[in-house]
């Protein structure tokens, strides 16, 4: 196959005459528009008439109207070549598709496909492919396709339904321009009655023409005085008679002359073949769309099963509707599976995608992988970071998750806030998740270890687990709540890791929670340890006094817009080991307030407080956290009362 | 119209033979006739007045043999040309494939020819059916005649072929254009049918 074309053979250097001149117009139209006009464009003439010159000329002014145009020439015996060639390598899938690219596709000498039906068969999945995308075909021959011996209906409608035109022998006239043009392009010269007597030769073929100048061209070379007609004609009459002789073939009839059609001799056998052909062509039509479609779509590697079954039939079906649905299929099979490879490259190629009779399960497949790769757990929109709180107990880890925040993947990574429960790791985490979120085309997964491992249990059970993993691959930052749940939990760990590794490595931060320091986890391995102590580990303690100070301040006002600081005071005094106790003492107040319909103080909450009878005492405990919870989050209340450290003690402190 | 029984594997086509009183009807069946070979024809029944002309209908059945695995039948009538017939006509048209409108060409024979197109429109109209889009030939019969007697094939088009149907010059006597008209009629017929066979 190539695409150097023989700059030689022109539409300019092309004589036209009577007898070629439908052809090189058929030729020269579809130069212009390929595709547009006749498709394909069946050439066909004797050997020597110009059909491979005219073949070239169309690809070298298609090339020269659109430079950009992909315009493949070949002869049958190349295409046989090539054929054979890539089924021997295993390679028949590239041989189909290097045609996928030709705009204009030249054949030359197709009459060789005689008895050829694999390669006709090949030929007329190219051209089908070809034609359906609006491509030009341009094919010759030395013959009309219906003379092709042994030529598949299929090849023979398709050609008939472009155009099909011969190339006529040259007229006198014709030959003579021709034999001008070739002396001048070869600057010899000779007398006009030189030509004209070579010209009157009547040979049936160009080329023995050209061949009888070049002998002339050669004797006058070595002749001291010009050729006299006499004299040429003498010279070439032994050659011209030979050629004649060899020219067993008649030259072809004169285009189209519209003169009545001579009657054949049995016109009841020529009607009947007539019918017959029609009979073919359009009652069967559906079979050979059928046959086309398989053909077609079994190239593409499709399963055709659905299409065969029902050519086996004997009722005609609906080929047209059942083609279009099948490709239908087809269609949402290829966009099924370019979803798939997007998120999970390894099962594209699965079978599934090719057969169009599992068009549900592909699909569905592809919503799992959707839900399963659809956006990670993101941060709660609740937590902020500017209505954090600051004290001397958390101060460096705000500081760091601030610094994170603005600089995330550069500072600290990964981070890992430690603490006791309760202390406001879980708020600065989603706070700082909530920041990194911010940003264009961030995306943030922020969840609990504990979710990360029902999710993962879920995956294997589904065998999913790659799409899963894909799902937290692309995050730009990765936030785990409870590090610690994932102790002694091998197989989470293990993905953890890996997880680990490749979000550090592009550089994307990581934020971790913990109750303990990272080394301090029993049953979590060695090399997580190592990556977690290996960022900033900081330690949140229970509010200081100056921090529940602020808390309460800061509810209090919410609340109740202006408190005395006599209160503040007094529920910042009280011990509280984490923040979700500050806020249970504040509630606590305010239900009361409200209850009594006065205005909260800081004798109110003595009252309430110190002098509560043990029996109220009790209900204040039981209430006070699972209303407080700043989100109001149920994760969080279960949270709370799960791993409340010593229900207990609490009670013992609310009595004091 | 049951064309084709995809079941029985048979095709049959009904071809009704149109047109004005002695415009040649009879006379293309009868060349159809004489060319088809024994086997292939059944007996063409021609039922004929004294005076020769055609007084009910022409019928010749052709047994087209197996084609693609289809018994194939073609049945060519005749339609009575004149006038007062046109119960007959009717009869004969119904369940028709296909129209062969055979005209006269002969210049003082154009109102017949008008007349009986339109009553070929009207006729098919009766049967609810539209007259553009029955498969039509027009065969201009009689071209062989003196022509300062007959209308050019192209004049006869400009009078008569307002639907642009694909037509014919005809000598039907000598066979001229005979199997022309049949073969573009049939491939007219199949190719409706194809349309309406469910693709």
């Amino acid at each position: 196959m190539s695409d150097e074309l023989n700059p030689r053979f022109s539409f300019e250097t092309f004589v036209v005459g009577a007898g070629n001149r439908l052809a090189v117009t058929a030729a020269r139209t579809v130069a212009q528009s390929p595709g547009a006009a006749y498709n394909p464009l069946y050439l066909y003439s004797p050997t020597g008439l110009g059909k491979t010159h005219l073949l070239t000329a169309v690809g070298q002014l298609a090339k020269e109207h659109s430079p950009d145009l992909h315009v493949e020439y070949l002869t049958l015996d190349e295409f046989v070549e090539a054929y054979h060639a890539a089924v021997a390598a295993g390679q028949s899938e590239a041989f189909r598709n290097r045609f996928d690219r030709v705009d204009v596709l030249l054949v030359d000498d197709v009459q060789f496909l005689t008895h050829r039906r694999e390669m006709q068969a090949e030929l007329l999945r190219v051209t089908g492919q070809l034609q359906s995308a609006g491509k030009q075909i341009v094919l010759t021959s030395d013959c009309p396709p219906s003379e092709i011996e042994d030529l598949d209906e299929r090849l023979l409608s398709r050609f008939d339904g472009g155009l099909v035109a011969d190339i006529g022998a040259p007229d006198y006239e014709t030959r003579l321009a021709i034999l001008k043009r070739r002396a001048e392009d070869r600057d010899a010269e000779f007398d006009e009655e030189v030509l004209g007597a070579v010209a009157s030769f009547d040979l049936p073929n160009v080329r023995e023409l050209l061949g009888l100048l070049n002998r002339l061209v050669a004797y006058q070379a070595v002749s001291e005085s010009p050729l006299t007609p006499a004299g040429a004609k003498e010279l070439l009459a032994g050659d011209a008679e030979r050629a004649k002789a060899a020219a067993e073939r008649p030259p072809p009839a004169p285009p189209a002359a519209p003169a009545p059609v001579a009657r054949p001799e049995d016109e009841f056998a020529d009607f009947l073949s007539d019918v017959a052909h029609t009979v073919e062509e359009q009652v069967e039509a559906w079979r050979s769309r059928l046959g086309e479609a398989i053909l077609l779509w079994e190239a593409e590697g499709y399963r055709t099963v659905r299409l065969e079954e029902m050519l086996q039939q004997d009722i005609p079906v609906p080929a047209e509707r059942v083609v279009q649905q099948f490709e239908r299929d087809v269609e949402r099979l290829r966009s099924s599976q370019a979803a798939i490879a997007k998120m999970d490259p390894g099962r594209a190629d699965d079978p599934l995608f090719f057969d169009p009779d599992r068009v549900e399960e592909a699909n569905e497949l592809v919503q799992q992988a959707l839900v399963d790769t659809g956006p990670p757990p993101g941060p709660s929109a609740a937590w902020s970071l500017d209505t954090y709180v600051v004290g001397e107990a958390n101060k460096v880890a705000l500081n760091a998750a601030r610094a994170v925040a603005d600089r995330p993947g550069q500072r600290y990574n990964p981070l890992v806030l430690v603490g006791p429960t309760g202390v406001g790791k879980t708020h600065l985490m989603h706070a700082i998740g909530h920041r990194l979120g911010a940003a264009a085309d961030a995306v943030v997964a922020c969840l609990t270890a504990q979710q990360l491992l029902d999710e993962l249990v879920e995956a294997i059970e589904g065998e999913r687990v790659d799409i899963w993993r894909a799902r937290y691959r692309r995050v730009t930052a990765f936030l785990l709540d409870d590090v610690h749940i994932l102790a002694r939990k091998e197989r989470s760990q293990e993905e953890l890791f890996h997880l680990f590794n490749e979000l550090h490595d592009a550089g994307h931060q990581l934020v971790f929670t913990a109750v303990t320091s990272p080394r301090e986890i029993e049953g979590l391995d060695d090399r997580l340890k190592s990556r977690l102590e290996g960022g900033l580990v900081t330690t949140m303690a229970g509010p200081d006094r100056e921090l529940r100070r602020n808390i309460v301040a800061r509810k209090m006002d919410e609340l109740f817009r202006g408190v005395d600081d006599e209160l503040i005071d007094y529920i910042a005094a009280r011990p509280a080991d984490s923040i979700r106790a500050v806020l249970g003492l504040i509630q606590r107040v305010a239900i009361a307030a409200e209850a009594q319909e006065v205005a909260p103080s800081a004798a109110l909450a003595r009252e309430l407080i110190e002098g509560a009878a043990p029996e109220r005492a009790r209900t204040g405990v039981r209430t006070s956290g699972v209303l407080l919870s700043p989100s109001g989050n149920v994760r969080s209340r279960e949270k709370l009362v799960w791993s409340w450290p010593d229900p207990v003690e609490r009670v013992i402190e609310a009595l004091v | 119209m049951s064309l084709v029984n995809f079941t029985t594997r048979e095709i049959t086509c009904k071809i009704v033979y149109y047109g004005p009183g002695r415009s040649g009807k009879t006379t293309n069946l009868q060349y159809i006739y004489e060319r088809v070979p024994g086997d292939r024809r059944g007996r063409m029944v021609s039922l004929a007045t004294q005076t020769d002309r055609t007084l009910f209908f022409d019928f010749l059945p052709l047994e087209l043999g197996s084609i693609s695995g289809f018994t194939t039948r073609f049945q060519l009538y005749t339609v009575p040309g004149q006038v007062y017939y046109n119960a007959t006509r009717k009869l004969v048209l119904q369940g028709a494939d296909g129209v062969v409108f055979v005209a006269d060409s002969q210049a003082r024979q154009l109102d017949e020819n008008i007349e009986s197109l339109q009553n070929l429109q009207e006729n098919l109209l009766e049967q609810g059916v539209d007259a553009r889009g029955v498969p039509l030939v027009i065969q201009y019969n009689k071209q062989d005649l003196p022509s300062d007697l007959i209308l050019s094939t192209s004049e006869l088009n400009e009078a008569l072929n307002f639907w642009g149907a694909p037509n014919f010059s005809a000598a039907a006597l000598e066979g001229t254009g005979v199997f022309e008209t049949l073969k573009a009629a049939s491939e007219l017929v199949l190719r409706k049918l194809s349309e309406e066979t469910p693709t």
